[in-house]
């Protein structure tokens, strides 16, 4: 575990904002050299704090809708159907978010579809075809909003 | 409104988001004239909203992370509000989603253990106005997460 000082956090915080500025530009918001902001950002990264980089688009601008959250359970169990069941729908392009998780169900989706009727014909074809799916519960998402989290 | 150009772009962008505009260019086949051009586009139009980095909150100590998935109260007519500005006041709270179906609200809660989760769990979620039913989705582990458009 990686001890922050309050820098660091505010580093963290510009880069949750936008990654996609130089050292220079960020440090500049927190009163940082170039040089001294680019060695945080490489301990940060180092330390796995910093794991890569996410794209924003505008889904919809781009076509892209409807988003649904399935909570998907698995109608048998064992070793070999889980992994049957991973791979298949890792693979699928739509599917954006695979969590394996403990409760009522045993995975959660993100599915991303161009309008309802894309996502029927993405849920007839291709998750309820998968490997061992069971019951599949399905929430239209309407609103998505990102917190900072506690740093 | 794209075209083979922004599409392929925006592909590789997404496919690895560190890349710089010389990177893109030369993955998509153009000039980074071009490529910049495109980019700066896309930005201008709103489709390309940025990029943010991605924080591993275990990378951070925080080893539990919990999907709660809440029905509210609706007789209340400032339910959503009254819920939603009240999980924005707890900072382990790092995305709240909002939704058309059997759930309305998911929070997604991290934790640095079982005891801090519990603790969090019974001071501050439960505390939360409105809320009707409430069930607990522990992530296990994250297969897939790229957020990724089919473009």
């Amino acid at each position: 575990m990686t001890d922050l000082d309050a820098t660091d956090r505010a580093l963290l915080r510009e880069m949750t904002r936008d990654a996609g500025r130089s050292a220079a530009a960020v440090g500049d918001t927190v009163g940082l050299s170039q040089p001294a902001t680019w060695r945080r950002l490489r301990r940060l990264r180092d330390a796995g704090v910093l794991a890569g980089q996410r794209v924003d688009l505008d889904a919809e601008a781009l076509g892209f809708g409807v988003t649904v959250f399935l909570g998907v359970k698995l109608a048998t169990k064992g070793r070999v159907s889980l992994e049957d069941f991973e791979r298949a729908v890792t693979a699928i392009p739509e599917v954006q978010l695979v969590e394996h998780v403990l409760g009522m169900y045993d995975y959660r989706l993100r599915v991303v579809a161009r309008d309802l009727s894309d996502f029927e014909r993405v849920l007839r074809r291709r998750i309820m075809t998968l490997p061992g799916v069971g019951d599949v519960e399905a929430n239209v998402l309407l609103s998505d909003e990102r917190r900072p989290g506690p740093i | 409104m794209l075209d083979d150009l922004d599409r392929r772009i925006l592909r590789q962008l997404q496919a690895d988001p560190s890349l710089t505009a010389a990177d893109l260019a030369g993955r998509a086949g153009v000039t980074a004239l071009r490529a910049t051009r495109r980019l700066a586009r896309l930005e201008e139009r709103g489709i390309l909203r940025g990029r943010r980095a991605r924080i591993d909150w275990t990378a951070l100590g925080y080893a539990v992370a919990v999907s709660l998935r809440f029905t509210l109260e609706k007789t209340q007519s400032n339910a959503f509000d009254a819920f939603i500005s009240a999980a924005r006041e707890i900072p382990e709270v790092v995305e709240i989603q909002t939704f058309l179906g059997r759930v309305d609200v998911r929070l997604y809660v991290i934790a640095r253990d079982m005891a801090h989760y519990q603790q969090l769990y019974r001071e501050r979620i439960l505390a939360l106005p409105h809320i009707a039913e409430l069930e607990a989705l522990m992530t296990v582990a994250t297969l897939k997460n790229d957020e990724s458009l089919p473009l």
